[in-house]
């Protein structure tokens, strides 16, 4: 854990330096306000990991010397195939083309939309099929 | 079903129970499995790529002759501009992260799956959309979008480019953008959550490295690039006047947030084929990586300064800080060195054998250094107010694409093919692809770097004869045949394989360093049924290669280069099968004096 | 505030601050120059620098050393500059180019050296010694390279400088104003007007040898104004103004055109730029407002003109 929060506080300071060089020579505001933004990307899942790491024993692939046995057991569980990210993505489009196209697309959009949400919920319910 | 994954610790004598898996178009349509939706990003992405191509070849063809008509004023000017957003939006990046990534990078740390599955899925769903609503643009009554791929306000304001087709352009953006934003997401989560036990973070591919940090770059500029794309699409139709002097806008603002955007972007689409590279050169080296940890330092260095030289695509603009984005842009090439020297370490003394990915590996360094160089002359201000917006910029950038996006990505296509599909690509086919594509590279792209340097300005539609342009826009033309020719040896490539397949062990390569060729190929469900034990960032070539003479840091000896089957480990004897084989493995008990890539 | 001041005034912040840290110049930012560079009369008022010994040895050696054998290096390509800030700009080009030839033989040797020298024998199946790293080694060729382009750095912030000053008492100054498809030159308090479009491509006629200041506007979309033979462009923004000074060298007829996409008439969109005698200019002039707008060549037959080039040209052009 500590070396991906080291990353990101990389990221803190580095882009923190940057939006401060760049405020006082340049004077410009969108970029100043987005080397700070960038900064802040760093700070929040680095400062997580951070205290995270410090209050946690290293896991086996933080480990150096961790052997293939130490990390068995359950990893996570995954989802099995499934439709519904179809269904989302087709809605999504459907409800973007709608700005062009006028409403009328929007609705079948959303109804694929709000079937994938209730799809997602009810098959990770069941523990999820088809 | 949702499928509860147990690292399992010895060969699984049968198949998972879960198997009854669905086929054919409900497979494509229902899989969250990282390896399918991969293989899906890999074709669409291709598929992308070809159509450029052949928008490229008609380009090319308008511009053989001075004041040819062969396409009018407006179908040009479409014509370069979905050249450029396909390849760059819909090909270079989604086959460097959708693709590769999504397929190798589960692999290459050892987790089963990415961390997030099906919004893996809709990832895909969303770039497939984006794909077919920016394409959809040609069958408007107006046209596809025709402002270039940057899209510079006020030009892309609906006064001057009214109609459906920049619409759907913006959204398709929006659309992949977002894919690449969940994907960006999905691949950070894995690499700091589903890693191997033993697999540190200095112990990864510098492939993984280069993933990693490209979504770290993604989540930095494509939030900004959607947000741009939202303020434009109010200012065409809700009224507001974000990029219009007219109504107190700021037409500057467009490009400070969209360079913002592209600046990084275009380090987007090259540190994944940095990573490529990496792979490639030590495989084929028979060598480490050398200097691991300066390759992960500079990737990391140059993704920080790739974010703060955006403004060198503004020299010409007159309102930005020259000298800080000068100085910005040079840096980069100090860590950008310092990988080309790493690379020629790697085959430095090696034993090189020039398969048909390695060609294509010591294609791009070849192609991407004359693109680097004019890199660092475009970088100094006065030097680009000379050829800014000229073919000299146009040969640049391509020559940086084309050696990372073609040359190393069809070089891990070739590299990682049989990974993916248990099936050999063939030899000569290869080689005939690389040698056509690198003569036609040259011609296509040194003629362009004339044509800038005399005076002709880009994505001109046509141009008058008597300037001495006529030569050598038709040499480029002959170029740009030749290298869409080299293509029909890699479609002819694919078909034998698949009509006629060689199956490829789990280690086609013979020299296979990462954890990718531990497994079967293609892998399983679930990708691994068995793992070696990770000492460092070449778990496999430890593995299988024990006989390998000891790694040498800084000029010593340090490593016993064989892991796990070392003469005193347990289970030399047991051969590869037992490899992590309960807690007597080898790994357990790493022998005396063992280091790895990670710092203490 | 005039984005322009802005931008002078960050240059020469950073200057300074480049001069406190490296010590390489003690000079007013402003007034930087590397002595041979420096032969035209508008700078002659200027001071020699100073510089500091340690630094002034880096900076001959590495860089100091191309850029006054300027003169005598191959042009590659490139036109010489045929205003005075053209020309400097061409000899750090002539600078730069020998630089990255230099490395990229280098490291094309290296590349080529490793790949035939290092090529596997058929029948040889033994193992390579295995280098993991060498931080000593990849220490200099980190710090060579930073060296390498801090030197570039510091000559392409003189040359820049020289390109991008304004002197303040022009006797000339055009107001240049780019729109969809062509272009106006207004000779601010001369009473003349060039207006050019697709069909009848503008020309600027300038005297030679004078510093000439340049407003440039655009009146819709961005365009660029890009002379070849000048190794110079801008752009010409919607609520930016830019100011730059050009200064012909020689007398002749320049081809000049619109570089940034900017429509459909995009590669229509030509004019020219006619370096006369100074002796000459006042006569120009005067011919020229009796004559305006008949300055005026013949444009591309070939093309057709969209419907709203003319109307725009009477009515909306600022
Ligand atoms: C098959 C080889 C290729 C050829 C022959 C080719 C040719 C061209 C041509 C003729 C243009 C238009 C230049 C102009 O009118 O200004 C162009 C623009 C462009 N190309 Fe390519 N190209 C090729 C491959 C690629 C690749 C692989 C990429 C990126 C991964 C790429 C990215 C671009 C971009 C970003 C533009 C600029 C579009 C714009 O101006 O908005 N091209 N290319
Ligand atoms: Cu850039
Ligand atoms: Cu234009």
């Amino acid at each position: 854990m500590r070396h991906e929060a080291y990353l990101y506080l990389t990221m803190l300071a580095f882009f923190g330096l940057v939006a401060v060089i760049y405020w006082f020579t340049s004077i410009e505001d969108s970029g100043t306000i987005m080397l700070a933004a960038s900064a802040l990307l760093g700070f929040l899942p680095g400062s997580y990991f951070l205290w995270w790491s410090r209050r946690m024993r290293p896991r086996p692939e933080d480990r150096k010397d961790a052997s293939i046995p130490d990390g068995a057991g359950v990893i996570d569980s995954f989802p099995g195939s499934s439709i519904w990210p179809f269904v989302l993505g087709m809605g999504l489009a459907l409800v973007v083309l709608a700005l062009i196209f006028g409403i009328w697309t929007a609705v079948p959009g959303g109804a694929l939309i709000a079937s994938a949400i209730i799809g997602v919920t009810v098959e990770s319910r069941r523990g999820g099929t088809v | 079903m949702t499928i509860q994954q147990e690292r399992v610790e010895v060969l699984l004598p049968e198949e998972h129970p879960h198997h009854a898996e669905p086929t054919g178009l409900l497979k494509w349509m229902t899989s969250t499995d990282h390896k399918v939706i991969g293989k899906n990003y890999l074709y669409t992405s291709i598929a992308m790529f070809l159509l450029a191509g052949l928008m490229a070849l008609v380009m090319r063809s308008q511009l053989v002759e001075p004041d040819n008509t062969l396409v009018s004023f407006q179908q040009y000017n479409e014509l370069f501009t979905m050249h450029g957003s396909l390849m760059l939006y819909l090909f270079a990046g989604p086959f460097a992260f959708g693709g590769l990534a999504n397929f190798i990078i589960p692999l290459q740390v050892g987790a089963p799956d990415m961390a997030f599955p099906r919004l893996n899925a809709l990832s895909y769903w969303l770039y497939l959309s984006g794909c077919i609503i920016m394409l959809g643009g040609f069958f408007t009554t107006g046209g596809a979008a025709d402002f270039g791929w940057v899209s510079y306000a006020p030009l892309s304001e609906a006064t001057n480019s009214p109609g459906a087709g920049p619409d759907m352009w913006i959204l398709a953006i929006l659309l992949t953008g977002f894919s690449a934003i969940f994907t960006a997401v999905n691949l950070i989560t894995t690499i700091f959550y589903l890693r191997a036990p033993g697999m540190t973070m200095f112990r990864m591919p510098i492939f993984t490295w280069g993933m990693l940090v490209t979504g770290i770059l993604i989540l930095l500029a494509f939030p900004v690039l959607s947000a741009a794309m939202v303020m434009l699409f109010a200012d065409r139709h809700f009224g507001t006047h974000i990029f219009t002097v007219q109504g107190g806008g700021v037409p500057v603002l467009w490009q400070n947030l969209f360079w913002f955007f592209g600046h990084p972007e275009v380090y987007i689409l090259a540190l994944p084929y940095f990573g490529v590279v990496t792979e490639i050169l030590p495989v084929f080296s028979k060598k480490p990586v050398f200097g691991y940890k300066g390759m992960v330092f500079a990737t990391i260095a140059i993704a920080g300064l790739s974010t703060s030289v955006w403004a060198h695509h503004m020299f010409t603009t007159g309102v930005v800080l020259l000298p800080f984005f000068s100085l910005m842009s040079y840096l980069i090439a100090v860590p950008t060195g310092i990988k080309f020297f790493n690379w020629i370490g790697t085959m430095w003394r090696g034993h090189l054998s020039f398969k048909t990915p390695m060609l294509f590996a010591i294609g791009f360094l070849i192609v991407f250094l004359t693109g680097g160089l004019s890199g660092i002359l475009l970088a100094s201000p006065p030097i680009d107010f000379a050829v800014h917006d000229t073919y000299f910029v146009v040969a640049h950038f391509h020559q940086v694409l084309v050696g990372t996006a073609v040359f190393a990505g069809f070089g891990g296509f070739y590299y990682w093919y049989p990974k993916m599909t248990g099936r050999m690509m063939r030899e000569p086919l290869g080689k005939a692809h690389f040698w056509t594509l690198m003569v036609g590279f040259w011609l296509t792209y040194v003629p362009m770097y004339a044509l800038g340097l005399i005076g002709m300005p880009r994505r001109e539609a046509t141009y008058p004869a008597g300037l001495g342009w006529t030569l050598w826009n038709q040499i480029s033309t002959v170029g740009a045949f030749l290298m869409g020719a080299s293509f029909i040896f890699w479609l002819v490539n694919i078909w034998i394989s698949w009509r006629n397949p060689i199956p490829a062990g789990s280690d086609p390569w013979e020299y296979g360093q990462s954890l990718e060729w531990f497994t079967t190929s293609p892998p399983p469900h679930h990708n691994y049924n068995k793992l070696p034990p990770i000492r460092s960032e070449r778990p496999t070539w430890d593995y299988y290669h024990p006989e390998a003479p000891k790694v040498e840091r800084n000029g010593k000896q340090v490593i016993p280069a064989l892991v796990g089957a070392s003469s005193g480990s347990p289970d030399a004897s047991n051969g590869p099968g037992a490899a992590g084989n309960g807690r007597s493995g080898g790994g357990s008990n790493p022998p005396e004096g063992h280091e790895d890539g990670g710092p203490s | 505030m005039d984005p322009k001041g802005k931008v002078r005034l960050s240059s020469t912040l950073y200057l300074t601050f480049l001069a406190a840290r490296f010590s390489f110049v003690t000079a007013e930012p402003e007034d930087l120059t590397v002595p041979s560079e420096r032969g035209s009369a508008r700078n002659s008022a200027i001071s020699k620098p100073h510089r500091s010994r340690g630094a002034l040895a880096l900076a001959a050696l590495v860089g100091a050393g191309v850029l006054l054998a300027g003169c005598n290096l191959p042009a590659y390509g490139a036109h010489h500059g045929s205003t005075t800030q053209g020309h400097d700009t061409f000899k750090l080009w002539q600078g730069d180019v020998t630089a990255a030839i230099v490395v990229g033989l280098i490291v094309y040797g290296l590349i080529f050296w490793s790949v035939f020298r290092y090529r596997r024998k058929r029948s040889d199946n033994s193992m390579p010694r295995q280098f993991h790293d060498h931080p000593k080694l990849e220490i200099v060729y980190t710090i060579i390279p930073l060296i390498m382009v801090l030197v570039i750095f510091y000559f392409a912030v003189l040359t820049e400088n020289n390109v991008d000053a304004v002197s303040s008492h022009p006797d000339l100054t055009v107001k240049v104003t780019a729109f969809q498809w062509g272009w106006k030159f207004h000779y601010l308090g001369k009473g003349v007007e060039v207006i050019g479009n697709t069909q009848h491509y503008p020309q600027m006629v300038l005297p030679v040898d004078q510093p000439v200041k340049i407003i440039l506007v655009s009146a819709d979309v961005v365009h660029g104004f890009y002379v070849p033979k000048f190794d110079f462009s801008r752009y010409a923004q919607p609520g930016v103004v830019n100011l730059f000074d050009l200064n012909v060298r020689h007398v002749g007829v320049y081809r000049g055109q619109c570089s940034e996409f900017c429509g459909l008439y995009h590669s229509e969109m030509i004019f020219s730029v006619k370096a006369i005698p100074d002796s000459q200019f006042p006569a120009w002039l005067a011919q020229a407002r009796t004559t305006s707008p008949s300055h005026l060549l013949p444009g591309a037959p070939v093309t057709p003109v969209p419907p709203n080039v003319t109307p725009r040209l009477s009515t909306q052009v600022p």
